[in-house]
């Protein structure tokens, strides 16, 4: 059951990240959609591997806040396709995918030898709750968690500063 | 056949290679900025992966954080795309070379 899932959520996954990044597809509002599919799956990855709350995160702020705005961007820019498709430079047309393949070849041989066929060890039942997660984010994790809060703070505004056209 | 966290890993691999594929190959601004946000979905799964395996919850805190910034890296690269496309009418990164001699 469990693979079975997993074999559907990988192959969404892989064709819609492909969608998105390789130079095939013209119209933007298909990649992002593909972006949107790509997340979820990702987020069905994540409660595979019983992270519940950072797979509705996931859902809620990725596929719905992030693809909200860049969907809103696509249609306020109306920037519908891209005009010229594929990298003009040399090393990043020929080199790069070559380099890209030799990387997941590399990763894909390392794990291949190093597998041992093992299955995921057992799980207290706290694990992935709100309450585990929000235990240690209020007590190890409490400066990085207030400091990442600044941090969202200071983008707001400078976003708002960027997009404005006249302070 | 189990899960383990082989198959996890090198499908993360594969989301973080056409991640950088997207941002080598793709043209336009706002593609290369979902290509990011690609490469950072990679290294979630990694994350989480991880974190599955050793039992720790820290692996999914970074994760969350993770999330934020990648939260607060869409909205400033949108808000400099809306300030390039004013100046420039297109968001195709080959005719941004102001900087460069």
């Amino acid at each position: 059951m469990e693979s079975v899932a997993f074999i559907v959520l990988s192959i969404l996954t892989v064709t819609s990240a492909a969608v998105v990044a390789l130079p095939f597809v013209r119209n933007m509002v298909v990649c992002a959609l593909a972006l949107a599919v790509n997340l979820v799956s990702v987020a069905g990855l994540f409660f595979l591997l019983s992270s519940q709350f950072i797979g509705f995160l996931q859902v809620i702020v990725y596929a719905g806040a992030i693809m909200v705005v860049i969907l809103f961007v696509l249609m306020l820019l109306s920037v519908d396709d891209e005009q010229h498709m594929g990298s003009s430079g040399f090393f990043q047309r020929y080199l790069g995918p070559l380099l890209a393949a030799g990387f997941v070849a590399i990763v894909g041989s390392t794990l291949v030898v190093s597998s041992q066929a093992t299955a995921f060890p057992a799980l207290p039942d706290s694990y992935g709750t709100v309450g585990a997660l929000g235990r240690e984010l209020f007590t190890r994790f409490f400066y990085p968690f207030e400091a990442i809060s600044l941090l969202l703070v200071v983008a707001m505004i400078g976003a708002v500063l960027l997009a404005k056209r006249r302070l | 056949m189990p899960l383990g966290p082989e198959k996890f890993l090198m499908l993360s691999a594969v989301l973080f290679t056409l991640g950088v594929l997207g941002v080598l190959l793709r043209r336009g601004a706002i593609s290369i900025l979902m290509s990011i946000e690609l490469m950072l979905n990679g290294a979630n799964l990694s994350f989480i992966t991880f974190a599955r395996q050793y039992g720790q919850a820290e692996g999914q805190i970074y994760v969350f954080f993770i999330i934020t910034l990648a939260a607060a890296e869409a909205a400033l690269g949108l808000a400099i795309v809306i300030a390039l496309f004013r100046l420039r009418e297109s968001t195709d990164v080959d005719q941004l070379s102001l900087f460069k001699w």
